[in-house]
């Protein structure tokens, strides 16, 4: 306490205010994770933010090393586990472009009605989760209605809650029953506008919710560019940039859907940003209903696609597909390709190095949080303490992806 | 022909001559492959190559930095850059050959994105980068040895972490698997595969006599 004057430090009245040092986390239930912040405060404004990851490394992109292609999917799951069809999602189709391998069409239209679907979920818990952080409950409670909803409809597509593996090179795992289909499109014009619309009638324009996030973290469109933003942030950030629309790929070519953007910049545009996508996916997925074909679920390569267990009992050629696809597993040709889908948080990348053996040589995964939270230092300058759950929130951040 | 269905941006006509005479001396080499173009730069010339994609193409993003390890190479390394133009919807990749020794200039003045990304490059393959101000790890451990990507770097690792109930804290030890890895051999003796098969020492020795 003997290196510092009266003159260089500020004063409010009697009491000497130093700048100091706060750690934040591993373990913070507004941390959304296992995140350390390192936080440099004068009184309670943040002056430097230096975010530490790593603390949930798992060395995914290792061990996809040392596994066959198929093998390597499930590990997508893990990654973004808020929404882990459409981390597979990316990973398929850089497959599928490496081996220029074509995928049905009814293959492609459940991919995207399982992909929109994801997305609502994922929304669901980041929206929730955000307006919990700044200190509503009820919401959030709320969304989790509807995140179930979209959890046991997953469960009835793949098998699984969570980590479907639904999505496989050249489609889907296996065909979904009518029911499913009927029960979505039902619960898409009667149980999701009536819950989520309730929520966020809650929220929105709530005097409170508002002072919490308007003009909090904003980021110019410059800003949003250098800072390799991409998703929700850099719609909200106002540049219409959407994957779904500029790179389309599967069946979101012949989707109709509006692109969200914000005006402002700040956290309440990204919430807001999020809002509308929940609409406009439930936009898709209806129009995926409507137009499904009907047709093969999965390409006919045989070298690539096993075959069904009802072919194996009948056909010699196709039992040693099948066995030879779950040993061995399926070759590559060399080549490298690096294949970008919208996920829900922005743009999520695969890296894909094959070196014509039937394991990945690299394989290198672009999670959206690295470049959102790396911006967390300069949206927090010059914000209160407090303003850090906000941006943190509205910035939509998930450790397994973040730290792989 | 295009059969799959991965995301299709805007065409790659005219972006390699673009490149070429935009670029100059500085790259090596540009090619297309599966509908994608990767660019070969030289690597002390990477900064004035990366503001000129930037200024002169328009590649506003940077998306992505990935290291490849290639032991058999010299250099060893490869750090590719995956750009984005979002106004003329394209993508692009610019590939640097770097070795252990040789650092190659940091793009943060450019991207300050590139930060994290340097920083993870050389936490998994310890390519250093001139010019990052902040080329601390990043994903592994406080105090991690070695470069866990490489591919001579064992899968397993060489610690393991622990809670010593003795020394009442978690400390490392020295890695012990119960069983070793197993690591299956996939390549066909029929597709010229290179070892001597156990009880098939003799055919070797004939092969070696002719």
């Amino acid at each position: 306490m003997s290196n510092y004057t009266i003159d260089h430090a500020p004063t409010t009245g009697d009491e000497v205010i130093q700048n100091y040092t706060i750690n934040y986390g591993p373990q913070h239930p507004a941390a959304h994770g296992v995140l350390r912040l390192v936080m440099e405060l004068d009184g309670e404004i943040v002056e430097r933010l230096d975010p530490h990851i790593g603390l949930l490394h798992r060395g995914t992109e290792k061990l996809i090393e040392y596994k066959t292609y198929l093998q390597a999917l499930p590990y997508f799951d893990r990654l973004d586990y808020c929404s882990p069809l459409c981390m597979e999602h990316s990973y398929v189709l850089a497959i599928e472009k490496l081996l220029n391998l074509e995928v049905p069409k009814r293959a492609q239209y459940l991919r995207v009605l399982f992909a929109e679907l994801t997305r609502i979920s994922n929304h669901m818990l980041n929206l929730g989760s955000h307006v919990m952080d700044v200190g509503a409950m009820t919401p959030n409670l709320w969304l989790f209605e509807i995140r179930e909803d979209c959890l046991n409809f997953f469960e009835r597509a793949s098998g699984a809650r969570m980590h479907s593996a639904y999505f496989r090179p050249g489609g889907v795992h296996q065909d979904v029953p009518l029911k499913l289909l009927t029960d979505i499109a039902d619960w898409l014009d009667t149980r999701l506008p009536r819950l989520f619309e309730d929520a966020m009638s809650l929220v929105i324009d709530n005097r409170i919710f508002k002072q919490r996030n308007v003009d909090i973290g904003i980021v110019s469109k410059e800003d949003a560019l250098k800072w390799g933003f991409s998703g929700p942030m850099i719609r909200a950030a106002g540049i219409p940039w959407d994957l779904r629309r500029s790179q389309p790929y599967d069946a979101y070519a012949e989707m109709e859907f509006d692109i969200p953007v914000g005006t402002r910049g700040d956290c309440y545009d990204r919430f807001m940003v999020r809002v509308e996508e929940v609409r406009q996916s439930a936009r898709i997925m209806k129009q995926c209903l409507a137009n499904i074909p009907e047709g093969p679920i999965a390409s006919d390569d045989r070298k690539v696609v096993p075959p069904k267990r009802g072919e194996m009992k009948m056909s010699m050629e196709a039992l040693i597909h099948h066995f030879k696809l779950y040993t061995e597993g399926f070759h590559v040709p060399a080549g490298s390709v690096y294949v970008a889908t919208e996920s829900p948080k922005g743009e999520f990348g695969v890296y894909l190095v094959a070196d014509g053996t039937n394991k990945p040589y690299r394989c290198k995964i672009r999670p959206t949080a690295f470049s959102h939270l790396q911006a967390m230092d300069f949206m927090s300058r010059g914000h209160m303490l407090a303003d850090t759950t906000a941006i943190l929130g509205a910035a939509d951040i998930v450790f397994g992806e973040c730290d792989r | 022909m295009i059969a799959h269905s991965a995301p299709k941006f805007a065409s790659n006509d005219g972006i390699i001559e673009a490149a070429t005479a935009a670029l100059g001396a500085d790259l090596i080499e540009a090619a297309e492959a599966n509908g994608e173009i990767a660019l070969h730069v030289k690597r002390e010339s990477l900064l004035a190559a990366m503001t000129t994609l930037r200024d002169e193409l328009h590649y506003q993003q940077l998306m992505e930095i990935a290291g490849v390890d290639w032991p058999d190479r010299d250099p060893r390394f490869e750090v590719v850059y995956c750009l984005l133009s979002v106004t003329k919807n394209h993508r692009i990749r610019v590939h640097v050959a770097t070795n252990e020794a040789d650092p190659v200039p940091s793009v943060t003045s450019i991207w300050p994105v590139a930060g994290w990304l340097e920083r993870e490059v050389y936490d998994m393959y310890g390519v250093l980068f001139e010019g990052n101000a902040d080329l601390r790890r990043i994903l592994t451990d406080y105090g991690f040895v070695g470069h866990p990507q490489r591919k001579d770097f064992p899968l397993s690792g060489f610690v393991e972490l622990r809670y010593s109930e003795e020394h009442k804290r978690v400390m490392y030890d020295k890695v012990q698997l119960a069983q070793d890895f197993r690591s299956f051999d996939f390549m066909s003796p029929w597709e010229g595969a290179d070892y001597i098969l156990p009880g098939d020492e003799k055919a070797e020795d004939k092969a070696a006599a002719k």
